[in-house]
This record gives C-alpha cells, sequence and structure tokens, in this order.
C-alpha cells in the first residue's frame, strides 16, 4: 500500500500517525510540505530504517520548490510527478494522510 | 498618521498552504503605511526564507523573489529562530542574503537578518503595539 504524506512532522502528527499503521509491505511518498520531513533534522530517525530498506519517496517538484535539494536524507529515493503515478500504478491502493 | 509596532510571525512552510504568501502581502501593506514592520521566521517559517528555491515543477509563483523588495519598503528588522533553525539542520548559510541600504550610514548595505533565541523573541514581541501570526 502507498502511504502519501503532504504535511510536514514539525507541524502536524500525520507522518507519525501513518507510521504507526503501516505494514512490511508499505511505501511512503512525501509531497507539498511532507517533502519536509525528507531533510535531514532532528526528525530524520522517523523515516531512517524504512528509507534504507527502499521504502520512501519524495516529489522532486516540491523538493526544488522548498530549495532543500541538497538537505535529501540518505537513501530516500526522489520520483518526478510521473514516477509519482507509476507508483500509485504500480501499489494499486493509496491512503492520503492529509 | 500614527504610527505602530507591527511584528509578524511567520510559522508556517511556503507553497503547501497559502499562509506564507498571505503574511506577505500583508507586510508590504502595512510597510507601505510606513508602519515600524518587524518579522519573524520561526518553527516551519524559516523555509519561507530558503535560498535556491525553484517552483518551476509545481506551477506555483516563486514568491521568494519578493522578500529581497522588503529593504527597500524600509523593513530591516528580520528575525529568524535560532532554535527552529537548528531543529531542521538548517544555518544562516542556507538563508536568502536579505539586506537593506542604511540612510544613516551613507547607505551602505546592511543585513537585515538577525539569528535571534526564543527568550531575545519573546522580549521582541513584548515591545509590539500588535502581533500577528500567520
Amino acid at each position: 500500500m502507498l502511504h502519501i504524506v503532504n504535511k510536514s512532522s514539525f507541524e502536524r502528527n500525520s507522518l507519525k500517525s501513518c507510521l504507526n499503521t503501516i505494514d512490511d509491505t508499505s511505501i511512503i511518498l512525501l509531497i507539498e510540505d511532507g517533502v519536509i520531513s525528507a531533510a535531514n533534522n532532528v526528525n530524520s530517525y522517523m523515516l531512517a530504517d524504512l528509507a534504507a530498506d527502499s521504502r520512501v519517496f519524495a516529489l522532486q517538484e516540491d523538493i526544488d520548490a522548498r530549495g532543500i535539494s541538497s538537505k535529501v536524507a540518505d537513501n530516500i529515493k526522489l520520483v518526478d510527478y510521473a514516477g509519482f503515478v507509476d507508483l500509485v500504478v504500480e501499489q494499486g491502493t493509496a491512503v492520503s494522510w492529509v | 498618521m500614527s504610527t505602530k509596532k507591527f511584528i509578524y510571525l511567520n510559522r508556517k512552510a511556503p507553497y503547501g498552504t497559502v499562509y506564507a504568501l498571505e503574511s506577505l502581502e500583508v507586510v508590504l501593506i502595512a510597510a507601505a503605511f510606513e508602519q515600524d514592520v518587524s518579522l519573524a521566521f520561526i518553527d516551519d517559517g524559516v523555509y519561507q526564507i530558503i535560498k535556491g528555491q525553484n517552483t518551476d515543477g509545481i506551477g506555483m509563483k516563486n514568491f521568494s523573489k519578493t522578500y529581497h523588495a522588503l529593504g527597500d519598503y524600509d523593513v530591516n528588522k528580520i528575525y529568524v529562530s535560532a532554535e527552529s533553525l537548528e531543529e531542521r539542520g538548517l544555518s544562516v548559510d542556507d538563508l536568502m542574503p536579505l539586506t537593506y541600504e542604511d540612510e544613516d550610514d551613507d547607505w551602505a548595505e546592511k543585513t537585515s537578518i538577525k539569528i535571534i533565541s526564543n527568550v531575545q523573541l519573546t522580549k521582541i514581541m513584548s515591545e509590539q503595539d500588535v502581533c500577528l501570526s500567520f
């Protein structure tokens, strides 16, 4: 299942709630203000293990808009809008943690 | 016209919500009315003034360039939370160089940005007539 998170982990608990409910096959896509969680910061520990398992993606366009492309944490995979669509198609079911 | 001291607290990242852009609009209005305007960037608001923002891919206006105009509106008190930068793995080097020309010093170009602690922000806020949070 694809879990889409679009809020900053500094401002909302949606990433935390998402992480509480995922299973071993789930993957996470960070978009909009959610990409702040893709940058190296004090909340990076939340996603480090999943990223090491190649299960965390972030939308390149939203990272570029926020000027944090040089800050992206290790192992987080970047996708463009076409890659976003591919993830949705591949995973079948998507949850948006708005 | 009477002048009041305004401070605008900017707490949200840009683009994901409209707060950052709306705050900037209101700041420019207050500045146009020649009020004493200060800005504070705290929490995710620090992302509003990160340099190198490129919105080509998301189809939204890159309004970060507008912050460079603040100096020309005599808005030159821009406070940035040291704690908020630190938590986000950011430093002053990641911020846009926002400057103004000091008319009392032969129009020398000076930085408008001051990195402050939460304690300093408390004091600055206590000195204001109006405090608006976005």
